[in-house]
Order: C-alpha cells, then sequence, then structure tokens
C-alpha cells in the first residue's frame, strides 16, 4: 500500500515537473497568441481575468497589421533577404564544406576550425566597422546591406555543417565515379550534391531561420520602415509615439514565430549532430 | 586494354611507408594477382594505379604511356571497389551506362553496351532496380559490368568477393576467371585469400610491408617459394620450417610423409612424436615435433585421411621423411639458397 | 626483370589536368567562402581595433592616431564599470540559471512517456523563436499597468495592488528580468545539447557500468557526466559567447536602463558608437568583449584538439 502511494506521488510528480516546464516554455507564446485575438478594451482593462477572452475574439489585430502598416511589406522583405542569402551561402559553403571534409588534408581541418571560430565573433564586435563599410557602399538604411552582411555568420556555420555531412558520406562513390571518368568537379556535381540533398535542405532552411532570427545588424543597418525585416520591423516599428499597440505587436510577432518553430522542430536532430560535430565520438 | 607497368613506385603517408618500391609489368590481357597480409599496401597500390592516389615517386606506364600525372579520367582504367561503390540514386541501368556518359558516347551506343555487359552477367533483368533492392551477389555483379562496359585499359578490383558468403564466394570466383577470359582484359586482383589467388592468378605477386616479396605462375610461388614469407603465406597449412645451423630448412605438410609410404628416390628422415590430429575429412593434418631440431612451431603433415590413425600414433615416434628433391633451403635473411 | 616498354608518347602537359588535382580544386572550393570571410569578417575586426585607438566619429572621420587614450577614458568612466559587472552578472547568472534548468529539464525528458514528442517541441520553443519576438512577448508580460504576472499575484492574494512590482522600472527587477528572460531562452537548448550527449552513450557502457555494480549517481557522475562533458562544454561555448554579446534582450525589454542597470557592453558599445556615433569609444567598448572571447576560443580550440587525440 505504501508503496503504492509513493509510486503514485512519483508518477505525479514527474508530471507535474513536466506540465511546470510546458508552461515555463510556452506561456509567453500563449501570450502572444490569446493578446493578438483580444480586442482592446478587453485587453487594457484590469478587473478582466487576462487568460482568457471576456469578450468575443477578433481579427482586428491582424486586419490593422496587414492594412495600416508595413508589415506585408517586412514580410516581403524577410523573404527576399533569406533568400538571396541562402543563395550566397550555398555558392560559397557546399564548396568550401566539401573541400575541408575531402580535399584539403591536414590544412583543411585548421582552416575548417579557423572558419568556425569566425562564427563565434560577435556582430557586437564588427557593427562599428561594418556600418561605416555599408555607408561607403551606399547601402546605408537598405535592406541589401543585411543581404551583404548576413552571408558573415551563415557561411561559417554553413560550412561547419556541411563539412560534418560530407565527411559522413562514403568517399567510394565519389571515387568508382572519378575512375569511372568524372573529373573531381563532375563528381562532386553528379555524385556528391544529389547524395547530400537531405543535408543541404537542412542547411537552407537554418540559413533562413539564422536570418529570421538576426536582430543586431538589423537594428544597427536599417532604420527605415520599408527597408526593414519582419523581426525588426515587428518589435520596434508597431509603436505609435510612446504607445504600445499589443495586440498589433503580438500578432505580428505570432506569424513571424510559426515558420520559425515549425523549422526547427522538424530539423533540430540534425542540427544537434551539426553543432556538436561529433564532439563526443 | 593494354600493358600496364610500375617501376619502383613507393607511397608514403606521413609516417607510413604504404607501399615501398612495388616494380610490376603486366603484359596485355594478364590476369595479375596481389596476395599479401591485410595493411601490406595492395589498396593503396591499386589506388596509384587508377590515380586516385599519386604515388610519392616512381613511373607507372599503362599502354605506353607515362600517366603519373594523368588524372583517373583519362586513364580509362575500371576498379570495383570492395564495398562496390554504385550510385545509390541511380538505376542499375544507369549505374552500368555512367562510364559510357561521362565519355559522352551516343545514347544508342550506350544501351548497346550495357545489353551487352548485362548479358554477360545474366542481369538483365534487374536493370530497372536501384542497388538498394539488390542482394550482395547481384550488386558485385553489376559492380562488375559498370566496371567492363566500356572495355576499361585495365580492370583493377580490390578485395570484390570479401563481401559475399563462401559458397557464393566459389562461384563468383569461377565467374570472374570465365569473364576476364573471354573479354581478355588485363586484370589487377587483390585479395588476402590464397585460395583465390591460386585459382584466378595468371600470376601471383606477393606483397608484404609494401614490397613485392615474389611474382610468379601459381605453381612457381607454391613450388619455388622466394623466401621464407612467401613460403610461409602460401600453403595451409603452411611450410614446416626447422632452423638449423642458423639456416633454414623448409618443406610442404603434404610432403612430409611416414617413412614407410615411400617408395623410391633420395629421402631424407625425421623422428616425427605427432602431438595431435585435425580430420578434415579428405585428410588428417598432424601436429607435432620434430625430434633434434628445435622449431618455434608445431610441425604439420598432411596425411591421406585413408591412413588409419593408428599406424602412427599419438605421442609415439614415427619415423618421417622427405624427399630430397621437396626440400627448401633459406638462409638466415630467410633468402631462398641452392642448398647444402 | 622488370621490363617497362617505352613511353610512346611524351607525358601529358603539367597544366592539362591542373584541375583534377585535389589540392588546385579544393582550394578553389574554399576560395570565395575565405574571401567572403576575410573582406567581411577579418577585415572589419582589424577597423574595429583601428578605430579603437583612432579619434574617429562619424562627424569627423579622421585617421588620426591617439593611442590608448579612448581605451583609458572609458575605464575612467563609471558607468562601463557598471556596464562591465552588468554584462558578467547578465551572462552567467542566466547561464547558471539555464544550465540549471536544462539539466533538470533533460533529466525528465529522458524518461519515455506518452507525448514526449509534443513536450520536447514545445520547450525548444524559447530557443527556436527569434529572440526579438519572444523579448515583446515578455515586455508586454512584464508591462507596468497590465502585466499579467502581477494580476495573478493579486488574485493569489500574494501582493496588493498598490505595491505591485514595477519589473521594468526598478532597477534589481529589471536585471532579475534580462536574467530570466535570457535563461529562458537558453534552456530549451542546453537541455537539447544534455540529450544528444546522454544519447550518444552508447548503452553498453552503460549497462557495463551497472554489472559492475555502479549505482544511479555514480553512474550518472562518474560515467555519463565525463562522457558528455564535451559536448556540454561545447554547447556552454555557444551561450556564453551569444550572452556576452548580445545586446536584443536588453535593448528591447529595458534599453539599458533604468539608469544603467541593465547596461551590457553590446549595449555601450551600440549606445556609443551607433547612437551617438562616436566610433572609436564605441569601438574601445565593444573591444573590451574580446578577452572573454579569446579565453572561449582557446577552450574550444583545446577540446577539438583533445578530440582529435
Ligand atoms: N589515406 C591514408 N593515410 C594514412 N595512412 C594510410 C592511408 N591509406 C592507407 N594507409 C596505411 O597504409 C598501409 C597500407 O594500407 P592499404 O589499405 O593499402 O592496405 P591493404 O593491403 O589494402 O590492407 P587490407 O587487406 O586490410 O585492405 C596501412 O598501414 C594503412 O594504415
Ligand atoms: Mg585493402
Amino acid at each position: 500500500m505504501q508503496r503504492i502511494v509513493t509510486r503514485v506521488a512519483g508518477e505525479a510528480g514527474f508530471y507535474l515537473a513536466i506540465a511546470f516546464f510546458v508552461v515555463v516554455t510556452t506561456f509567453p507564446f500563449y501570450w502572444m497568441l490569446i493578446t493578438s485575438f483580444k480586442t482592446n478594451p478587453d485587453l487594457y482593462d484590469v478587473t478582466n481575468i487576462p487568460f482568457w477572452f471576456n469578450e468575443a475574439p477578433t481579427l482586428e489585430h491582424f486586419r490593422y497589421l496587414f492594412e495600416q502598416t508595413l508589415f506585408a511589406r517586412w514580410l516581403l522583405n524577410s523573404l527576399v533577404i533569406g533568400l538571396c542569402v541562402v543563395a550566397i551561402t550555398l555558392i560559397a559553403a557546399l564548396p568550401a564544406g566539401y573541400s575541408l571534409a575531402r580535399m584539403t588534408g591536414r590544412n583543411g581541418e585548421a582552416l575548417g576550425i579557423g572558419i568556425f571560430l569566425t562564427y563565434l565573433v560577435p556582430p557586437t564586435l564588427l557593427f562599428l566597422p561594418l556600418s561605416r563599410i555599408i555607408a561607403n557602399l551606399g547601402l546605408q538604411n537598405s535592406m541589401w546591406s543585411l543581404v551583404l552582411v548576413y552571408p558573415t555568420f551563415t557561411i561559417p556555420f554553413c560550412t561547419w555543417l556541411l563539412m560534418g555531412f560530407f565527411k559522413a558520406l562514403p568517399p567510394e562513390i565519389e571515387e568508382a565515379a572519378i575512375v569511372d571518368g568524372c573529373s573531381l568537379f563532375g563528381a562532386f556535381v553528379r555524385m556528391v550534391i544529389p547524395l547530400s540533398l537531405p543535408a543541404i535542405l537542412t542547411t537552407v532552411i537554418f540559413t533562413f531561420t539564422l536570418t529570421l532570427q538576426e536582430f543586431v545588424y538589423a537594428l544597427t543597418f536599417v532604420s527605415s520602415s520599408a527597408q526593414k525585416p519582419i523581426t525588426l520591423g515587428v518589435a520596434t516599428d508597431l509603436v505609435r509615439g510612446d504607445i504600445f499597440f499589443w495586440g498589433e505587436i503580438m500578432a505580428g510577432a505570432l506569424i513571424a514565430s510559426v515558420p520559425v518553430a515549425i523549422a526547427y522542430n522538424l530539423l533540430l536532430d540534425r542540427f544537434i549532430t551539426g553543432i556538436t560535430g561529433g564532439a563526443v565520438k | 586494354m593494354a600493358t600496364v607497368s610500375a617501376s619502383n613506385i613507393v607511397k608514403r603517408f606521413d609516417e607510413v611507408l604504404a607501399v615501398n618500391g612495388i616494380s610490376l609489368a603486366i603484359p596485355d590481357g594478364e590476369f595479375v594477382v596481389l596476395l599479401g597480409p591485410s595493411g601490406c599496401g595492395k589498396t593503396t597500390f591499386l589506388r596509384i594505379i587508377c590515380g586516385l592516389e599519386r604515388q610519392t615517386s616512381g613511373d607507372l606506364v599503362i599502354d605506353g604511356n607515362i600517366v603519373n600525372d594523368v588524372p583517373p579520367r583519362a586513364r580509362g582504367v575500371a576498379m570495383m571497389f570492395q564495398s562496390y561503390g554504385l550510385y545509390p540514386h541511380y538505376t542499375v541501368r544507369n549505374n552500368i551506362a555512367f562510364p559510357l556518359r561521362t565519355q559522352r558516347v551516343s545514347g544508342t551506343e550506350i544501351e548497346k553496351k550495357v545489353k551487352w555487359a548485362s548479358r554477360l552477367l545474366g542481369i538483365e533483368f534487374l536493370l530497372d532496380r536501384r542497388p538498394r533492392q539488390l542482394s550482395g551477389g547481384e550488386r558485385q555483379r553489376v559492380a562488375l559490368a559498370r566496371a567492363l562496359v566500356r572495355e576499361p585499359t585495365a580492370l583493377l578490383l580490390d578485395e570484390p568477393l570479401s563481401n559475399l558468403d563462401a559458397k557464393l564466394r566459389a562461384s563468383a570466383r569461377q565467374e570472374i576467371k570465365q569473364f576476364q577470359r573471354r573479354v581478355g582484359v588485363t586484370t589487377i586482383y587483390v585479395t588476402h585469400d590464397q585460395v583465390e589467388a591460386m585459382a584466378l592468378g595468371d600470376r601471383i605477386a606477393v606483397v608484404d610491408h609494401g614490397r613485392i616479396r615474389q611474382i610468379g605462375t601459381p605453381t612457381e610461388i607454391y613450388d619455388e617459394p622466394a623466401d621464407r614469407f612467401v613460403a610461409t603465406f602460401v600453403g595451409a597449412p603452411p611450410m614446416n620450417l626447422l632452423t638449423h645451423n642458423g639456416a633454414c630448412l623448409g618443406f610442404r605438410p603434404e610432403n612430409f610423409l611416414p617413412r614407410e609410404m615411400m617408395r623410391d628416390g633420395a629421402v631424407t628422415e625425421f623422428w616425427f612424436r605427432v602431438d595431435r590430429y585435425e580430420y578434415l575429412g579428405s585428410e588428417r593434418i598432424a601436429y607435432g615435433t620434430i625430434e633434434g631440431f628445435d622449431s618455434t612451431q608445431f610441425i604439420t603433415a598432411k596425411l591421406p585421411a585413408r591412413i588409419a590413425e593408428e599406424s602412427v600414433r599419438p605421442g609415439e615416434r614415427h619415423l618421417f621423411a622427405v624427399h630430397r628433391q621437396d626440400l627448401r633451403y633459406f638462409d638466415h635473411d630467410g633468402k631462398r639458397t641452392r642448398g647444402h | 626483370m622488370v621490363t617497362i616498354a617505352e613511353p610512346g608518347t611524351k607525358a601529358a602537359s603539367r597544366f592539362r589536368y591542373i584541375l583534377d588535382r585535389r589540392e588546385t580544386l579544393g582550394a578553389i572550393f574554399v576560395a570565395p567562402a575565405i574571401l567572403y570571410v576575410l573582406l567581411l569578417v577579418g577585415g572589419p575586426f582589424l577597423l574595429a581595433v583601428y578605430y579603437s585607438i583612432s579619434a574617429y566619429t562619424i562627424y569627423d572621420p579622421s585617421w588620426r592616431f591617439v593611442g590608448l587614450v579612448n581605451f583609458a577614458q572609458v575605464i575612467q568612466n563609471p558607468v562601463f564599470l557598471k556596464t562591465l559587472g552588468n554584462t558578467f552578472l547578465f551572462t552567467f547568472g542566466s547561464q547558471l540559471l539555464g544550465l540549471i534548468l536544462g539539466k533538470f529539464g533533460a533529466f525528465l525528458l529522458m524518461r519515455p512517456f506518452a507525448g514526449r514528442k509534443i513536450v520536447r517541441a514545445l520547450i525548444i520553443l524559447p530557443w527556436a523563436v527569434p529572440i526579438a519576438l519572444a523579448a515583446v512577448a515578455w515586455e508586454w508580460m512584464f508591462d507596468s499597468l497590465y502585466s499579467v504576472i502581477n494580476w495573478s499575484m493579486i488574485a493569489l492574494g500574494i501582493i496588493d495592488r498598490s505595491d505591485a512590482p514595477n519589473w521594468l522600472g526598478n532597477p534589481h527587477l529589471a536585471m532579475l528580468c534580462v536574467i530570466i528572460v535570457n535563461a529562458w531562452r537558453f534552456f530549451p537548448f542546453a537541455i537539447v545539447i544534455f540529450l544528444a550527449g546522454i544519447t550518444s552513450i552508447p548503452q553498453d557502457i552503460i549497462d557495463a557500468a551497472t554489472v559492475d555494480g555502479a549505482g544511479f549517481w555514480r553512474r550518472n557522475y562518474q560515467i555519463v557526466l565525463p562522457l558528455i562533458l564535451p559536448i556540454v562544454a561545447v554547447g556552454l561555448i555557444f551561450g556564453i559567447v551569444f550572452t556576452f554579446t548580445d545586446l536584443s534582450i536588453v535593448y528591447l525589454l529595458t534599453n539599458g536602463g533604468p539608469i544603467n542597470a541593465t547596461s551590457v557592453l553590446a549595449f555601450q558599445g551600440f549606445q556609443v558608437g551607433i547612437v551617438s556615433g562616436d566610433v572609436s569609444h564605441g569601438a574601445a567598448i565593444s573591444l573590451f568583449m574580446l578577452p572573454v572571447l579569446l579565453v572561449v576560443v582557446i577552450i574550444v580550440l583545446r577540446f577539438i584538439r583533445r578530440r582529435e587525440v
């Protein structure tokens, strides 16, 4: 009897702890969700219970967001920035990752570590000189400055990820292709790329989410509203004067968060393998 | 089809001297087997021939041209990898067609050749499958078809049978030999299995520590080993060795028989004390020691199974003998000498 | 004995097959990535160092060399010293909290239970979602008037409406808030890293330890922990670097305030260098992050080297 009681108490404690974690992590998002559908009178009344709807939910904030703000433009900006950065990153990181994994031997190892370390150089150390460089290029206040700068962290990161993926690929297939008459470049294009499509897709999605998550460079380089990416726009541009429009802000944050959250969850395991680089192997 | 010759090929990986001066000349159409223990540099040598590795020094000549700096695609050799290296994203048909595509062969010609190669190996019914859907034996045939399809200057095979089970291996061995005969392609075959080597090779090159110890026909290798390494590496059980005054005396277990079974000819006699027997069906292997000689390992005698165990009892001393012409002598460096 | 046929044609030209050399093509393949990084990370980095020892401002873009004057001026500024202290407090406070929560969370998620996948997906959210957006949600939760946290505490009778805390307006509470938000943001990453480490340990090692009579704690601290240490270290390094150099949480939640109570190095560098346009002093402030980064880099390198042995 006693044993059953402790057992039940243990189970209950376990699920309580799980529930605690889930609540801690998800509450801010629940808060976004419910805020974005509440009417303003409902939001700004301290006597209302804030956790659910006291008045009928509304789409007013979303409508306002798309009709009265540059939100749609920010979405588009983010898409353009993301796609351009993905393209630049792939062009540089695919061959670089392959080269470091297969073609440069001992030097490649050192180079790979060097490239990876640049990923650790923080934006807050570089934004001053970069902002001067961007000004000199005439890109200040333009989202193209972000297209130029974001690859400075996506290229190192993706090179490192791809290097790991390529190292895990058995070399016989490329070697067979080379003996069968391919050039090195041909083997890379005809064997390595098709065989690592899943890894490449992972890289693409991660690059895209990295560009969505970035805040510091966007804040530093872009100040005109029409050029902002979505994260920056939502976080800084929905304040009119000193008044925060919480319904709209939360609605915008929600829309921008959902795709990133989904992408992360789908690719989490691949990402972890990449980032830890087989540190325990 | 072409001649392949290597002269004094050396390959060094940092500290490791993987190939230490191999010279080998292979005439057109010959089947040469490289036989040696694991890690002796066989794979490395093959990879140098096909161009996947660059030798540290030495010259490689294929079909009369020095190809030291020629990349694999311009050498025209075909290689079959130990794990086959089939292209997983291609069908069998496209796998076989791939070497032709890279040479920009026309479509109809490709079709014809793929048909020829797949018929040669009896895999026509597999053409639309992918490598994942094939058994080990089928994969091996596809790899062979892919290697043969463009009629390579030379065919290199790196332990192609090691992934097959014992029974399949025996039949695959036969097939490889037959195709090679029919196609007549110069072939270099790497293995550490001496049975394969004896069965397949026109000539066998025994390799150890990156050097060729001996090269010759299977009979020469078996009967006239150039040194102690070859003598003990080839043959199962290996040649018996007795040390005597620093030099060494060797004879094959099957030539070491009870004195009474020997008829005529000059023989050398030994007192042999059998320790135990191993029964192998067709024969009986006797393990024991020879009196008057120190030997580090057991001496073996391969006796016909029909000899009753009673005639030579374990634990008892028995007079054994070897025909003089079956004795081999090695000096203290292990090199073969003419004898006393 | 060996006869070599006389070469019929001369050896191929040295350059004809230049792209078939692994080293050559390999160098060409890495070149774009290296160039990009050199031009837009290496170059700016050197530029930042030069700014810090010059008198450069956006109003007076002279490259006049002034030596270590900027650094001396920065150090003498009490606000900077406070900022430096804040940065360490912010970094190590949130990392410690994040690691504790992470270890505990990983411990919970190790055990299979119904719905584990969903729970994991939900727990990952703070790390996945762009921090700027999550920070805005937190700002709303810490709102001086409509804070849901205050509302709950009042409803539960813990506090009174009249003395409800102004989370972001009180210097001590504001620091606590940014630390909590940053820990909240990082602990899912810590969970994932711990889990990755634990699942990478072959089960037979743990089984062997169990057979050898190791109890739960011994297994945990003498077998599991040492084995996952490298992976945890990598995660921790990421956490430290990104926290130490971050400004988004502080910028969005408190804007460094109240009265510099939550100002951190990166934020001050931004304020001085970008907002006020005093590039040289901004660069000097930012460069104070460098020693910490160097220490971290050395640790990373040592780990990588150990891995290769
Ligand atoms: N890329 C390399 N780098 C360093 N050492 C190597 C490399 N490739 C081979 N070696 C070394 O060279 C030696 C010969 O290797 P090789 O693969 O040629 O042996 P092998 O005869 O094919 O052996 P096995 O029968 O086991 O396949 C080995 O000691 C091996 O460790
Ligand atoms: Mg081998």
